[in-house]
């Protein structure tokens, strides 16, 4: 994704953005709309609700969304999509960590109107119907998790890092996992997990 | 689909435990087919496939967003709450605060310290002022900004260091200190330093530890009609029904709490907060369902936390390990209102040990800073980061290896228990032996010897011991056990699973006794409304108190079925016992009967059986023991250590889940790595009092890549008997208590520096490097 940061700048400028909105807020709209949108669309005021189509988990959802809505907010509180969790809303625990384009995000520091082309997929889409994916079934087997709420994050990461990295060495798994706080501890647990779904993918077990 | 695949029962023919007759207490399980066996969780499916609902998921029709204005400043009054220009925001629906009279409600601090929900004095940082609700959390943060407040702020102390100063402001009008000084003394001090060869003394500090679980606190609240409906993250469903019964004056059987999934709290959670009040009273306001979850900034400031921890340590020993004398001091602060602020810190110096002449003194006192709640074995980690390091250091001091030290002053009995009640059993010499065989610990230490400094890498190994003054478990706790005609059952308990596998290994037990597959049983519980009372989860007890009424009322079953057989069977229900899938005569194969086949039981369609736990064991004390020992690597030049490798030996007699069981003791060593390594509550004590770092940017958890890849579970599983009818004691809180000594010992083999401060980090390990003598 290209900044064209002149483009930021004026925008904000013209609209008197920055008022009303945080200074991130205001880049990441404007950053994915720069990328590649119409040109009328640059900029939203806050209080205009804006259509947006997301596709998550193979399914296309219109949405009226405001332009500061996260795409966690958005998940949990208007699609019930509620596998993705909420742990600080900072991006700094990894709780609401989505695949977007198979690459793992932190929804919290995503916004709604800024998911908007990704293919996302949270942790209700890696069911095969009933059935578990292989990397949520390694963690239920090797008990890769305690309260279980920073879990689904945690699969999610392990999925991210398993499309990237098949065949992850135990270093490459830790930090590829790094990025998601397990405050109960489940660390080793977890790295036995992701090392498990790696060798399920790859067809050895 | 899965039933017709396996069946409800396990095989044929297996032996299932003799069942007792009613008003006996059963045998100890022998052999055993479920318990003690790697179980995955029950509820595993519904906790990697998302569709686990956490408090925080829950959504209702009309549900609105709650929202907490919260005090900025240490210790200020508030002149005046303006809400006028937030009342008219879009999406608001109400706004709380002291002026509202359904909010004018005492919220008790204690049983003896109660304060206005709202209370005009806000005593530390991040004190409730006002609320919000409204239709998005972002419409409801908007008005909580919104909202206008004067305050007069007031001096202030947040270090409880400085809090008896002379001059230190005062946090309550009679003063700093919560009570007297507490005192404790045993033998005498004086004369047993006499008779020591050698006598240390230090000063140790714990900083302040934060619990942030992963889920944040809060609940949704909604009415139907008189009855109040909350769906609380919490470890304790009847702990938050009863105090916000008690805040809102409500009968209990007008507040239903419900909590079946909740996403950790470590003592945080086994108590509801001001945020519960406040979300029930938004609801009934507004008369819609009202959701009400911090941030991660405010649970920082308002939802407790371990104490700092500062102590002083003086002890003598003879030449040849003997413990001669102790003598302990600590002074903390639950913050600004009575929290504990030295609660149980002296514990393992008056008990761990065999020593006959021990004192210590407690003093607690008042800060403008946030009250402390229980964190996962309140007081042990700090006592065992200073007795276990100075039990290090005497050990250095008579040239004796650490383990034998500590070996050599082994009690069979709790000595600072009045009459010195026996343990049931101790396996602290057994963690010692047996854990030192496992982890290399004298190979390890002779090899390290040995080793030539490689550049500027050294490595250590260190070791520390504890016990958990709790972990037996207790009453009350009932049980309802329901079996259907075709045998699967319903297990109805109140306790909460809090991430530590309760309903696995109650669902163990059930597979035990009644011989059928864990996949079968159903469990209800965590809900004021439908399940039976229970204390929180909390202590290490949830096992040792709930496991044994699981087992009476399976056993209860049982001998209810084994009635309805002896009268199709015209047999003697003494003659009868089960095995496998039915109920047979002991001595006429011929006589038996299935448990489907049982008319009595299609007759009434369920058997329930009710199962209490009972008493615990007269005059003898039930509590859980543990030894951790690892091997640190670290560079002298940068302070950086790595962690090479953990291993937790404990006892907490019988292994119920050895994959959970497993799975806690790696998780508390991952939480003493942040104690001893990461965490620091900084106070900005010299200028705004505030919290400079409530966030997990800036306040580091372990992360991946902060704990030893290599960490071995060794249980050391003694038979208990006599600690209830399932020889299970606690886990959860012995497995953290000695991991951030053994780390600081670790850390004094491999560099000869001694921590005596947590965290261990590199900035502050790099400045005592360079401040120690150069070496020759």
């Amino acid at each position: 994704m290209e900044f064209d940061e002149t483009k930021i700048k004026m925008s904000v400028t013209r609209r008197g953005f920055l008022t009303t909105m945080g200074v991130g807020a205001a880049v990441a709209v404007t950053g994915r709309y720069a990328s590649g949108a119409s040109s009328d669309e640059t900029v939203m005021l806050p209080e205009e609700m804006a259509k947006i189509r997301l596709h998550v988990n193979g399914r296309v959802h219109r949405l009226l969304v405001e332009p500061r809505w996260t795409l966690l907010f958005v998940l949990r509180e208007k699609l019930g999509l509620t596998g993705t969790k909420v742990g600080c809303e900072r991006g700094e625990c990894g709780a609401c960590t989505v695949l977007m384009d198979n690459i793992p995000r932190y929804a919290c520091m995503t916004l709604a109107v800024e998911a908007q082309g990704f293919e996302i997929t949270t942790l209700e889409g890696l069911m095969k119907g009933e059935d578990l994916g292989r990397v949520q079934e390694a963690f239920l087997e090797h008990d890769a998790f305690q309260c279980g709420y920073c879990t689904p994050g945690q699969i999610m990461a392990a999925e991210g890092l398993l499309k990237d990295d098949p065949e992850p060495s135990p270093d490459a798994i830790r930090r590829g996992m790094s990025g998601n706080l397990c405050r109960c501890g489940a660390y080793t647990h977890i790295f036995e997990a992701v090392d498990e779904a790696g060798k399920r993918k790859r067809g050895k077990s | 689909m899965k039933n017709e695949e396996k069946g409800i029962y396990f095989a044929e023919g297996l032996a299932v435990p003799e069942t007792p007759e009613p008003g006996k207490d059963p045998k100890p399980w022998k052999e055993t087919n479920v318990v003690g066996k790697s179980r995955p969780r029950v509820d595993g499916y519904e906790r990697v496939s998302g569709s686990a609902m956490y408090p925080s998921d829950y959504s209702l029709p009309h549900m609105l967003f709650g929202a907490v204005l919260r005090c900025p400043y240490p210790n200020a009054k508030i002149k005046r709450v303006d809400t006028r220009k937030a009342e008219q925001m879009p999406g608001v629906r109400a706004i709380i605060s002291a002026a509202t009279p359904e909010a004018r409600v005492l919220w008790p601090y204690t049983p003896h310290m109660k304060v206005e929900l709202f209370d005009s004095h806000c005593r530390f940082e991040g004190e409730a002022v006002a609320a919000v609700a409204a239709e998005t959390p972002y419409q409801a943060s908007d008005a909580v900004r919104a909202i206008d407040v004067t305050y007069e702020v007031l001096p202030f102390v947040t270090d409880e260091r400085k809090a008896m100063l002379s001059d230190a402001p005062k946090v309550h009008p009679a003063g700093n200190r919560v009570g007297p000084t507490e005192h404790y003394s045993r033998g005498d001090v004086a004369k047993g330093f006499e008779e020591a060869d050698v006598v240390l003394e230090e000063s140790y500090r714990t900083e302040c530890e934060i619990h942030t679980p992963m889920e944040l606190h809060g609940c949704l609240a909604y009415w139907d009609g008189d009855l109040l409906n909350i769906h609380e993250s919490t470890q304790g469903v009847y702990a938050v029904q009863s105090k916000v019964a008690e805040v809102l004056d409500l009968p209990l059987s007008k507040v239903r709490v419900m909590g079946r999934y909740m996403g950790g709290g470590f003592g945080s959670k086994l108590q509801p907060g001001k945020y519960t009040v406040i979300a029930a009273i938004l609801a009934k306001i507004t008369g819609c369902p009202v959701k009400l979850f911090l941030t991660r900034e405010e649970t920082y400031l308002c939802t407790g936390n371990r104490p700092a921890s500062n102590m002083k340590l003086k002890a003598g020993v003879t030449k040849d390990g003997r413990l001669t004398a102790l003598d302990f001091s600590v002074v903390g602060s639950g913050g600004a209102y009575p929290a504990g602020g030295t609660l149980l810190v002296d514990w393992l110096v008056k008990d761990l040990y065999l020593c006959p002449n021990v004192r210590t003194a407690a003093t607690d006192v008042y800060t403008n800073a946030g009250p402390a709640r229980p964190f996962r074995a309140p007081g042990h980690p700090q006592g065992a980061w200073a007795l276990e390091q100075m039990m290090d250091a005497l050990a250095k001091a008579i040239d004796m290896d650490p383990v034998a030290l500590r070996l050599k002053n082994i009690p069979s009995y709790s000595q600072a228990r009045k009459g010195n009640p026996p343990y049931t059993t101790t396996g602290l010499a057994a963690c010692l032996k047996e854990g030192a065989k496992a982890f290399g610990w004298e190979k390890r230490r002779k090899e390290i010897a040995a080793e030539k400094p490689n550049g500027s890498l050294r490595r250590g190994v260190g070791m520390a011991a504890c016990l958990w003054v709790a972990g037996g478990g207790r009453p009350p706790s009932t049980i309802i056990l329901k079996l259907f005609s075709d045998g699967s059952v319903n297990l109805n308990m109140g306790a909460s699973d809090i991430g530590t596998g309760t309903k696995t290994v109650m669902a163990m037990v059930v597979a035990e006794e009644l011989n059928v597959h864990t996949d079968v049983i159903q469990i209800e519980h965590a809900d004021t409304g439908t399940t039976q009372f229970a204390t929180p989860s909390g202590g290490s007890k949830t096992v040792p108190t709930e496991a044994p009424a699981v087992r009476r009322a399976a056993i209860h079953v049982k001998q209810q079925l084994l009635e309805m057989a002896a009268e199709q069977l015209k047999a003697d229900v003494s003659d009868l016992r089960f095995k496998g899938n039915a109920i047979v005569h002991g001595n006429d194969d011929a006589k038996k009967v299935t448990i489907k086949d049982l008319k009595g039981l299609k007759k009434r369609g369920v058997v329930v059986g009710v199962g209490y736990r009972g008493p615990n064991p007269e005059g003898k004390v039930v509590n859980p023991f543990g030894v951790q020992f690892c091997e640190v690597e670290m560079d002298i030049r940068t302070g950086e250590i790595r962690i090479v490798d953990f291993l937790g030996a404990n006892e907490s007699g019988r292994v119920m889940d050895r994959l959970t069981f497993d799975n806690q003791v790696f998780g508390g060593i991952t939480m003493g790595i942040g104690l001893g390594m990461t965490e620091v509550r900084v106070l900005d004590e010299g200028g705004s009092g505030k919290m400079l770092n409530k966030n997990w940017h800036d306040y580091k958890l372990p992360t991946a890549l902060d704990v030893s890849p290599r960490m071995t579970s060794f249980p050391i599983e003694l038979p208990d008997p006599e600690a209830n009818i399932t020889g299970a004691k606690g886990l959860g809180e012995p497995v953290t208590i000695p991991t951030a000594a053994a780390i600081a010992n670790a850390v004094y083999h491999a560099c000869g520096v001694r921590m005596t401060e947590t965290p261990i980090n590199p900035t502050r390990l790099g400045v005592m490097l360079s401040d120690r003598p150069k070496e020759a």
